[in-house]
């Protein structure tokens, strides 16, 4: 080649780069947070979970406190305190569950994903990173909404008498459940973020599957009802945090099936990141 | 250093890079024409490891990217499509691109002030000019203080200023030893810019050489007569691989013929030439020549067709003309 004898060439330099430079899983981890924290929309929907959380729990709360009275038997035999109090949580999952996608389809959306990928072509260690983090921020942030909409909720019911004390039973295990719940929605999220690549996708099947397929599937057959209804991702997650009854799997049982409709969908995101082009 | 050696991609059924074979050396900068759809942005995302070949391979500085412990030292890549998130600020994208490779942080500070976007540092990058996006992007190649950067049309949507500035700053890094690979659809900038030359059309390598040979290479040198007796020299001119078109009454514009074989003949046959100038192509000309060539070379399967290119090359720049 002509070009290797052209008088333009130069001496190689010797060392490019910094000293010290080299991709760690902890910088990644770093880095995942600057992301996290530098958009706007990010941390809007963040918010907006816990304004649900703890917004709708009280709603709930003090509606069930101001219309005690009128309440029949029936309704108030399976009245559960801990569980009027955290019940915002089946609403704030979509805010989290859409969080949870943004984050990884926000990044294909934009092009981003070409630049984290380059900077850290292994790929996988940016998933980890974006989970850890997820999980990290998400799950504090949760986790103590979950308590902020408890003692709110128990305050607003004591006015009649119907509230409870954190060191009730089952009352931690609810409100700690509802924020690992919370968590573990926005974790699948993001693996829905990650395999489908697109915004609009990965929030439709987190509706369809959040909202969608568990009515649906109560209009089958019910011995099919009763037999794949536990499993559902949003049935598993009441079983742990919400107020259990008959139809529901047992407390471990239901987290252990939630974890592992988590696992399978990170599994999947993990592999398709990859072994895809990005 | 950048070595593609037997590089297939498709997509689908579609094969958008076919068997590519090329070298890109350090020190000096080298430019990467082709057509749209040739193949170039498919090589440069397989290149920093977004795509995988369909066969054959790709090494920066003799290694798997994929596998690169301090990815942002060995390669910059400014890819054509844009890769940042638009509601983060310049800042929050490069700090956190920064982050994942231990970057110092003041580097950050430094490629800003390079590609002069201190002013809109802290401003959405959503919000900024093609311009802008351009110099963010060339701030992320940077980044790292990378051995081989590779850009992806580069000059898109600068302005006169800022065009000036990149070739300075490409020369400047290919001066210090790096490798440097840009795609242009700018041939007279690539002229100005690039010092060799990568040339693909559908994806496959057409020609790989210094601008001024692929000057020279192509065929469509013309040589511009003035005669009063335009006609009768037309008439003694045509051969078999000889084209001639005319604007003018008196102006033929010969290819395939010398300067000295025209002038000779005209003294021969008394004919008065009151102009004989040899047009040399432009690179743009040069380039279209030979995109052309791979698109006539395909439409034929046999080898013989490629000897006769030439002849009919000339003769349909002629009738393009």
């Amino acid at each position: 080649m002509t070009s290797t004898l052209s008088p333009a060439r130069s001496e190689v330099k010797v060392a490019p780069g910094f000293p010290g430079m080299k991709v760690t899983q902890a910088r990644v981890i770093n880095s995942e947070f600057t992301k996290f924290r530098s958009l706007r929309s990010t941390n809007i929907t963040l918010l907006v979970s816990v304004v649900l959380t703890i917004g709708l729990g009280a709603l709930i709360s003090g509606l069930t406190a101001s219309h005690w009275a009128t309440t029949s038997a029936a309704d108030r035999a399976t009245f559960n305190a801990v569980f009027t109090s955290v019940r915002g949580v089946t609403f704030s999952q979509l805010a989290v569950g859409v969080l949870g996608v943004l984050l990884i389809s926000g990044e294909y959306a934009t092009g981003m994903i070409r630049a984290s990928l380059t900077a850290v072509p292994k790929r996988l260690p940016v998933l980890w990173a974006k989970l850890l983090v997820f999980t990290g921020v998400v799950g504090a942030v949760s986790i103590a909404s979950a308590f902020a909409a408890f003692f709110l909720g128990q305050s607003l019911l004591s006015s009649k008498h119907l509230g409870v004390s954190i060191s009730s039973p089952d009352a931690l295990r609810m409100v700690v459940g509802a924020g690992v719940y919370l968590v573990l929605v926005g974790i699948i999220g993001m693996a829905l973020g990650a395999l489908l690549r697109n915004t609009a996708a990965g929030i439709s099947s987190m509706v369809a599957l959040l909202f969608v397929i568990p009515p649906v599937l109560s209009l089958l057959p019910k011995s099919w009802s009763d037999t794949v209804g536990p499993y559902l991702p949003s049935n598993a997650g009441e079983a742990f945090w919400g107020h259990t009854t008959d139809k529901h799997l047992s407390a471990l049982a239901g987290l252990l099936v939630l974890c592992a409709w988590t696992a399978a969908a990170v599994a999947a995101a993990a592999i398709r990141l990859k072994k895809q082009d990005a | 250093m950048i070595e593609v050696s037997g590089l297939t991609k498709r997509y689908g059924d579609k094969t958008a890079v076919n068997d590519l074979t090329f070298k890109v050396l350090p020190g000096i900068v080298t430019g990467f024409l082709g057509p749209n759809g040739a193949g170039k942005s498919t090589t440069m995302r397989v290149i920093a490891g977004l795509d995988e070949p369909t066969s054959g391979s790709v090494l920066v500085n003799a290694g798997d990217y994929r596998h690169a412990q301090v990815p942002m030292a060995e390669l910059g890549m400014l890819l054509e499509a844009k890769a940042v998130h638009t509601s983060r600020s310049a800042y929050n994208h490069l700090l956190a691109l920064a982050q994942t490779n231990g970057v110092p942080r003041s580097r950050v500070s430094e490629v800003i002030d390079l590609v002069g976007l201190r002013e809109v540092a802290r401003k959405r990058a959503g919000g900024f000019s093609l311009g802008m996006g351009q110099r963010l992007g060339i701030a992320s190649a940077l980044l790292g203080d990378p051995q081989t950067i590779v850009l992806d049309e580069p000059i898109n949507g600068l302005d006169p200023e800022g065009i000036l500035w990149v070739r300075n700053l490409l020369k400047g890094l290919a001066a210090e030893g790096r490798t440097v690979f840009i795609s242009s659809h700018l041939m007279s900038e690539m002229a100005l810019t690039a010092h060799h030359l990568i040339v693909v059309g559908r994806g496959e390598l057409i020609a790989d050489v210094d601008v001024e040979e692929f000057v020279a290479m192509a065929s469509t040198n013309v040589v511009v007569v003035r005669s009063p007796q335009a006609g009768e020299l037309r008439g003694l001119l045509l051969g078999p691989d000889v084209t001639i078109t005319s604007k003018e009454a008196e102006v033929l514009e010969v290819r395939g013929v010398s300067v000295e074989a025209i002038g000779d003949l005209a003294f021969d046959h008394q004919i008065r030439l009151h102009g004989l100038e040899l047009q040399q192509a432009s690179l743009e000309d040069a380039f279209m020549e030979m995109t052309r060539d791979s698109v006539e070379f395909h439409a034929h399967t046999t080898n013989d067709n490629h000897t006769e290119a030439p002849a009919r090359l000339a003769q349909t720049a002629g009738d393009r003309r």
